[in-house]
């Protein structure tokens, strides 16, 4: 009969289940010798990932020893940088570093608040994408890019445009008049600074919208149902609510800021004194360590160069960890 | 009183009509979710909307205070009669009309702020209070809530250290305090525990003598307990509307008969 043939046949397909297979049998010995030599490999690459962060840390301690031996701590805060008297301190350099950064998120962080608003909140769909992509293609120019531009095509029109503009309105005030006092030369801290801003406003930018975009919609739809604004509720519901993330986002953009070298070297002006005005030149630790390591003799010089090199390395490494691990539990929190 | 005479959109002629909804449709995109919905809303009453999950019930409650306009693509068409005005009117001020239709969600959503503030947060935005006259007015709304005696000790702590259940009267109680009209709950009940449930179904009950409420519910026993009007809807289409003991003991319809005796959905 064709039914029963059938039967016999779908019987036939079914494994026999008669006899226990020994699921832990000898095959299985070779899988698992197989997985262990893997792991190990992946093991071991994952490995020297953190064998050369501690290897340059080392390096960088090593080669920093002589010049903290000669002139103590108070290499880290002594202003004096002079290669003729073989005297070295990283107070300019730490302090050109900070003021550039710090000028850098002034101007970055609003206005990466408002891209991130309009991108989250406010832009129509179809122009959502094509404006997100092209905010993180800007992340992706190299920073020499920047460089030139900034000192080439900034930087004289910046000087000619802005400068003596921004000395007329603001030179009477008090205090505030100093830091814009001085030759509107072009170059110089503040330039850096706006440069700076350019390169790290992508970078905020793109963690506040991803950040944004966490905030759960009913939320946001109950902000709205008491009647807010758009405004009302990104103020007093989607900024509360992703706090964290977005200080994570801005400590990030502070990292970028830090360690950045060549298009601050290019318009920060190279030259080694602190002055009360953001229009004087100055140096930041990158552009210190990009100008003088092709010259500096063996001794003291080199030795300070890579104790600057260690500060710089402390800082990013600690701005870097302490967003990492605000983005984390800002992303971690969203679950109402 | 002659209810079988009614009409199908109509409540009974000796109510007050508090939203008069006439020849509604509604679009996500293409898709089309209400069919020329009409019906009208009495005042100080508590109007149901049952149905299967899909059946345009929420879609319809969304309407109600324009929430729908947040999403690009949404459009509603036809007319919402709200004090004379139509509130699908482009020129309407949507802000105004959220904060006098007020609405509660499935999911309790207190704000990332103190439970103070959660009920200050939208009094603010239109009315200017001294600090006296702002406390009796978070007092007063929890009190509405049935959640002043839980929290009158912790009003600086977050909202979101409450349970669910108080967390949602907590969102009743923000809706409220701003004194809007009409209150607009999206099954409510439906993320609590019965006990919350229960709470909140009395607090229903006890807030219709002041405001205006339509809620949405899964749970047609809930709708039966609570409602004075029932709406029952199935694939964007408003099949029967009445007063609720009319229409649970008897349909008019074939099918909200077979939806309410379990026969489908």
């Amino acid at each position: 009969m064709d039914a029963a043939k059938t039967i016999n046949q779908i019987a036939s397909l079914v494994p026999d289940v008669s006899e226990p297979v020994d699921i832990h049998a000898a095959p299985t010995k070779a899988f698992r010798r197989q997985d262990m030599i893997f792991h190990r490999i992946t093991l071991l690459f994952a490995l020297l990932v953190l064998a050369g962060l501690f290897g340059i840390l080392a390096s960088l301690a090593v080669e920093a020893i002589p010049a903290i031996l000669e002139f103590g701590p108070s290499f880290f805060w002594s202003n004096i940088w002079s290669v003729p008297d073989d005297r070295f301190g990283a107070r300019i350099a730490i302090y050109g570093t900070l003021v550039t950064s710090v000028i850098a998120l002034l101007i970055a962080v609003p206005v990466s608040f408002g891209i991130a608003l309009f991108l989250t909140e406010t832009c129509p769909t179809w122009l959502r994408r094509p404006l997100g992509t092209a905010i993180e293609l800007l992340a992706g120019v190299p920073s020499i890019i920047y460089g030139i531009w900034g000192l080439f095509i900034f930087a004289p029109l910046f000087s000619e445009y802005v400068q003596p503009q921004l000395q007329k309105a603001l030179g009477g005030v008090p205090l505030l008049g100093e830091l814009f006092s001085g030759p509107p030369i072009g170059v110089g801290i503040l330039a850096a600074g706006i440069v700076l801003s350019l390169m790290v406003i992508p970078f905020v930018a793109s963690v506040m919208r991803d950040v944004f975009e966490t905030v759960p919609p009913v939320l946001k739809e109950s902000a709205y149902g008491v009647g807010c604004t758009t405004w009302e509720v990104v103020w007093n519901i989607v900024l509360p609510y992703t706090r964290v993330g977005v200080i994570g986002g801005i400590m990030l953009g502070l990292g970028r800021a830090l360690g950045e070298t060549m298009a601050v070297t290019f318009v920060i002006g190279n030259a080694n004194r602190i002055a009360t005005s953001l229009y004087a030149p100055g140096n930041s630790i990158a552009s210190v360590l990009a100008n003088e390591f092709g010259e500096a003799a063996p001794g003291l010089h080199i030795s300070s160069l890579f104790a600057l090199g260690l500060a710089l390395f402390v800082i990013t490494f600690v701005v870097l960890a302490v967003s990492r691990w605000l983005i984390r539990r800002g992303t971690a929190k969203q679950g109402i | 009183m002659t209810e079988t005479s009614l009409s199908n959109q109509d409540v009974q002629p000796a109510e007050e009509v508090a939203l008069k909804v006439r020849n509604l449709d509604f679009y996500y995109g293409n898709f089309k979710g209400l069919n020329n919905v009409s019906l009208d809303i009495a005042r100080h009453r508590v109007t149901a909307f049952i149905g299967p999950s899909g059946c345009g019930k929420s879609t319809l409650l969304r309407t109600f205070n324009r929430m729908y306009d947040l999403y690009p693509g949404q459009r509603a068409v036809g007319e919402i009669l709200f004090n004379g005005r139509n509130l699908l009117d482009r020129k309407q001020d949507v802000n105004l009309v959220r904060a006098k239709i007020g609405m509660v969600f499935q999911k309790p959503t207190p704000f990332p702020m103190t439970i103070y503030e959660n009920i200050a947060f939208g009094i603010r935005l239109y009315e200017r209070l001294s600090t006296s006259e702002m406390n009796d007015r978070v007092e007063w709304a929890l009190r509405k809530a049935a959640l002043w005696d839980e929290v009158k000790s912790k009003l600086q702590q977050s909202g979101l250290s409450l349970s669910g259940g108080q967390q949602q009267r907590l969102c009743i109680a923000r809706a409220v305090a701003v004194r809007p009209e009409i209150v607009l709950l999206d099954e409510p009940t439906s993320a609590l525990d019965p006990i919350s449930t229960a709470k909140i179904e009395e607090l229903v009950d006890e807030l219709k003598s002041e405001y205006t409420i339509a809620i949405v519910t899964h749970n047609m026993q809930q709708a039966a307990r609570i409602s004075d009007y029932t709406a029952f809807m199935y694939l964007g289409d408003l099949v029967e509307f009445g007063v609720t003991d009319q229409l649970f003991i008897k349909p008019q319809k074939k099918q909200t008969e077979d939806y309410i005796t379990g026969r489908f959905g």
